[in-house]
């Protein structure tokens, strides 16, 4: 048994009595074992404190999906975060940002709870998910789209293609991945990664008749597949291990590269060029970017078509904000040519992980690798090693990958 | 738009499996359709079904061999005629889930495969790795979106009673609607039950916070018999204190069970089918070698998943390696994990002929909550999937052709003010009169976990009914703290608390009534099964304040009771 304190960010629904509506902070004070769960904390100062602390719940082991929240800023499901590991976390938060709060007279510093984030509050820890999440799901027409004419037995199917939609079918709708998603923050129109994950499950899914349509759709819709910015955070909040970004690029890439689906947003050729600069560069030449998104090669510089200008002039102010703060290299840096290499022969090393991805067209999914007895040191772990920076833009990154992320 | 007063010809009470099944079922008839959920229907407990769903589908498998096997499982208890029902259609169901989109596994050609289960003479539980019952979930709930316009949705609706008119048809029901407080009255012209089990009686259980038997509650208080409320399972593998399940496919896989001497003991229990003899039976041996001292400190065993090849646990134990390193801290793959049994499911309920109708025109129910019977004593493993699947679909086929033939009859609406009356009336409370609903919650659940177990006695059984009828009376003046309308969880868990003690009390009565031992019912002062007086199903109907007890015959078509071994 230990002393711990939630801080838990309640939202007030309606004004009565005791104060107006509105959200406003209170500590609990709880005392439990560190091996059990922020959930647990919660539901004891609810059973023994406060009953109006509102926070949905039902199977305290990680299956029904209900308590999603953040706990010291991560989003994540209460039932599975280990109170002692929260506290932990919480301690190491306050020391790197040296911002000790007050309160907490148990030595440690308050375990932070808050509502899911990119959703509307409707009462303390319950957020608004239908107007959110669901809204999405039913945005990728979420249902089997058979021929129509069922076999009088089963559909005959090979084997790891249900291994493999079974990774996304173990999401629980818990919407952790929707409230960690940094695109929604600046598009809340974006489909997002829950629902990108549910088409995969489709798209994926043999007995599909729809597939192309559903490519299509999502490549061309402005908040679709290629709407993900790449941050991983998706992955590291699923508590299910789906990973949902992992999806989307799978999306992608059967949409820009096997079904060759040239989207409206430029999104698979701005894909293309990244790809590109960093196998020749190894790191990202933004003096190459655009153009090379908007007009490839020398043809495409030489005769540019209409659309190419009015792309290239329309993201002139993106470029110009992203210079003036900092977030692109300075102007003299950016003219062509005087891109910096990589030092030694990491050029070469990034040319081999490119060979290794191009040789080794697999859907790497945890649910089809599962491990082996014997793990050998592979070429996939050589794969993160090789540069988070250009492991999102090669290929796939591996659910292991996520794994070994988490756990580390 | 909805109309004032929703009105629905079919009136779907939870959304877990056998809720959607049934709702899905009603459309197809082409009749209206509402579905009402105290939780978001992907929240439902179906979720947790993790092993299977059996069906004879296998060449060489028959429907006759898995109703034995079922019949066998229940210790004869079950309804021969129900059982043969279920395990007929069995083999359609799981082609129909097929074709809507269910992942099964598949072997190497393709088609469907099977894994080993408890009880069960073959292999013929197929599966989803083990998230089998999410799996099927959210496909029902797929179809629930595309059939939006067919199917109305209430979700975070709380049903609270259900409206009998006063020929004594069941005709719709009183809701909460959770986001905002307000009270509505559903008109239906059926109502169909499929809000599950009662396992939150229990501390701990298996089950999840929302278990906690609404459904049966509120279909004794309006009249209809329970039945079989004895028979409680518990599991063979549930995590001790936090009691999470371990699938009984770890078991199915070839994992071992171990006492702390590292013997195999099964082999002293069930010699033939060792670990997957049926549940009862892999409990009680697991209790004995814990109550005889060769279980570990803890009051646990260990269950081996070692033995099994890694990667096959990877792909199909992946929940249970997450079990066990979130919850247990325990890697499965390297270590045996501590294990014991625990409150599961509950075979009773509400009373059903088979296409699961009540003894109240208009009221149905179907899955954890109904009792048809096709468990009996004792359900085996993968079977309660097929159970919600198999009756939620003819419940909803059956209301629904009635719905076609019977006319409009408005309940009044006094049931709705008697309802605000009773919520208002635990708002008031004060603080200082009453315990509070957690204490309350909380010894009851100790309670049946000590008496109302594994192992029974009068004596115990006896002390838990009177303190589950103290607790009623306490019930009564408990307090809450919140009084607001939004969300407020504090009213819905009183609301629950009585519920909950409405089932308890007649699990403890018909627990004390059977007098023999048999499927999950083990009474120390009365160890062998008696068929002469016994054979028979012990009933509870509402009378007054306090249930009344009855029986009804055992179903028994071709097989005749005989000695159980595994």
């Amino acid at each position: 048994m230990a002393e711990y304190t939630l801080r838990v960010r309640r939202q007030k629904p309606e004004a009565d009595d005791r104060g107006p509506a509105g959200p406003y902070w209170e500590d609990f004070e709880v005392e439990l074992d560190p091996t059990l769960s922020v959930l647990d904390g919660l539901l004891q100062a609810k059973d023994r404190q406060d009953g109006s602390l509102g926070v949905r719940c039902s199977c305290r082991a990680a299956i029904c999906g209900s308590c999603g929240v953040k706990i010291n800023g991560q989003s994540t499901l209460a039932c599975l975060t280990q109170i002692g590991e929260a506290q932990e976390r919480a301690n190491r938060l306050a020391e790197k940002t040296e911002t000790a709060a007050e309160g907490a007279g148990n030595g440690n510093q308050p375990i932070v709870v808050e509502p899911m984030g990119n959703m509307p509050v409707i009462k303390d820890l319950v957020t608004d998910m239908e107007s959110t999440h669901w809204k999405k799901i039913r945005r990728v027409t979420p249902w089997l789209i058979d021929d129509g004419n069922p076999p009088e037995r089963e559909r005959i199917v090979p084997p790891e293609t249900m291994v493999d939609i079974t990774q996304t079918i173990a999401c629980i709708q818990c919407g952790a991945c929707v409230s960690s998603c940094l695109s929604m923050e600046a598009d809340p129109e974006f489909i997002g990664p829950a629902a990108l994950a549910k088409a995969y499950r489709f798209v994926g899914d043999p007995r599909d008749v729809d597939t192309e349509a559903r490519l299509h759709d999502l490549a061309q819709d402005p908040h679709g597949i290629y709407d993900c910015t790449h941050c991983f955070s998706c992955v590291d909040a699923c508590p299910k291990g789906v990973a949902p970004m992992d999806q989307i690029m799978r999306l992608r890439r059967l949409a820009g590269h096997d079904h060759d689906i040239d989207d409206r947003n430029n999104g698979r050729r701005h894909e293309t060029a990244f790809v590109k600069i960093i196998e020749k560069k190894g790191t990202l030449d933004e003096s190459l970017l655009l153009q090379e998104s908007y007009a490839q090669g020398i043809k495409g510089k030489l005769k540019p078509s209409k659309g190419a200008i009015k792309g290239l002039l329309g993201s002139l102010p993106t470029a110009i904000r992203g210079i003036r703060t900092g977030k692109m290299r300075s102007l003299p840096k950016l003219i062509p040519g005087i891109h910096p290499k990589l030092p030694g022969d990491a050029q070469d090393h990034v040319k081999r992980i490119y060979k290794h991805a191009e040789e080794h067209r697999e859907e790497l999914n945890l649910y089809i690798s599962g491990v082996e007895d014997d793990p050998e040191p592979s070429d996939v772990v050589q794969l993160t090693e090789g540069g988070s920076e250009v492991a999102g833009a090669s290929a796939e990154t591996t659910n292991q990958n996520a794994e070994e992320r988490r756990d580390s | 738009m909805r109309p004032a007063v929703p009105k629905h010809d079919v009136l779907v009470i939870g959304a877990g499996l056998a809720g959607q099944r049934a709702a899905l079922a009603a459309a197809e008839k082409g009749v209206t359709v509402g579905i009402i959920s105290k939780v978001h229907p992907v929240r439902s407990h179906s979720n947790a079904a993790q092993g299977g769903i059996n069906a004879a589908l296998n060449p060489g498998d028959t429907w006759e061999s898995h109703a034995f096997d079922t019949v066998k499982g229940s210790d004869y208890l079950g309804d021969q005629d129900a059982i043969e029902i279920m395990c007929r259609e069995a083999p359609n169901e799981i082609l129909h889930l097929e074709h809507l989109g269910v992942p099964f596994h598949r072997n190497e050609e393709g088609k469907l495969g099977t894994r080993a289960f408890g009880g069960a003479s073959q292999a013929r539980t197929f599966y989803v790795a083990d998230i089998t019952g999410q799996a099927i979930m959210h496909v029902l709930y797929e179809q629930l979106m595309k059939y939006s316009d067919l199917i109305d949705r209430y979700e975070e609706y709380f049903t609270t009673a259900l409206a009998i008119d006063d020929d004594g048809n069941c005709v719709g029901a009183v809701t909460r609607n959770v986001r905002d407080g307000s009270m509505e009255l559903f008109e239906a012209k059926n109502v169909i039950l499929a809000t599950g089990g009662n396992g939150q009686i229990w501390k701990p259980t298996t089950n999840a916070l929302i278990c906690t038997g609404d459904g049966i509650a509120m279909a004794y208080r309006a009249g209809a018999p329970l039945m079989d409320m004895e028979m409680i399972q518990y599991h063979p593998t549930t995590l001790a204190g936090k009691g999470f399940l371990i699938t009984e496919g770890a078991r199915g896989e070839g994992a071992h069970l171990l006492n702390a001497k590292g013997e195999r003991f099964m082999e002293k229990y069930a010699p033939n089918k060792m670990e997957l003899a049926s549940r009862d039976v892999v409990s009680r041996a697991e209790q004995t070698e814990i109550n005889e001292g060769r279980g570990f400190p803890d009051g646990t065993v260990a269950l081996d998943i070692t033995v099994v090849p890694k990667k096959r646990i990877h792909e199909a134990l992946r929940e249970i390696v997450l079990v066990g390193r979130d919850f247990a801290g325990v890697d499965i793959t390297r270590e045996p994990i501590r294990i014991k049994p625990g409150n599961h499911y509950t075979m009773g309920g509400v009373k059903t002929d088979v296409n699961g109708a009540t003894s109240i025109p208009g009221l149905y129910a179907a899955g954890e909550c109904a009792c048809v019977s096709v468990h009996g004593g004792n359900r085996l493993g993968a079977n309660s999937l097929l159970d919600t699947l198999i009756f939620g679909r003819r419940a909803g086929a059956h209301a629904a052709d009635r719905a076609k033939r019977i006319d409009w009859s408005r309940p009044s609406r006094a049931i709705l003010a008697d309802e605000e009356a009773k919520i208002a009336e635990i708002m008031k409370r004060e603080r200082a009169t009453g315990r509070r609903i957690s204490e309350i919650k909380h010894e009851l659940g100790t309670t049946m976990d000590k008496y109302v177990a594994v192992f029974r006695d009068e004596e115990g059984l006896t002390k838990a009914l009177e303190t589950v009828r103290r607790l009623k009376e306490e019930a009564k003046t408990a307090y809450i703290d919140d009084r607001g309308t939004v969300f407020n969880q504090d009213i819905l868990g009183a609301l629950e608390l009585s519920f909950m003690l409405d089932s308890a009390e007649c699990t403890c009565i018909a627990a004390l009534h059977r007098t023999e031992s048999r499927g999950a019912q083990y009474r120390t002062d009365y160890p062998e099964r008696n068929d002469e007086e016994w054979l028979k199903h012990i009933t509870l109907t509402l009378d007054g304040d306090e249930p009344k007890i009855g029986y009804a015959p055992v179903t028994i078509t071709q097989w005749q009771p005989a000695e159980r071994t595994y």
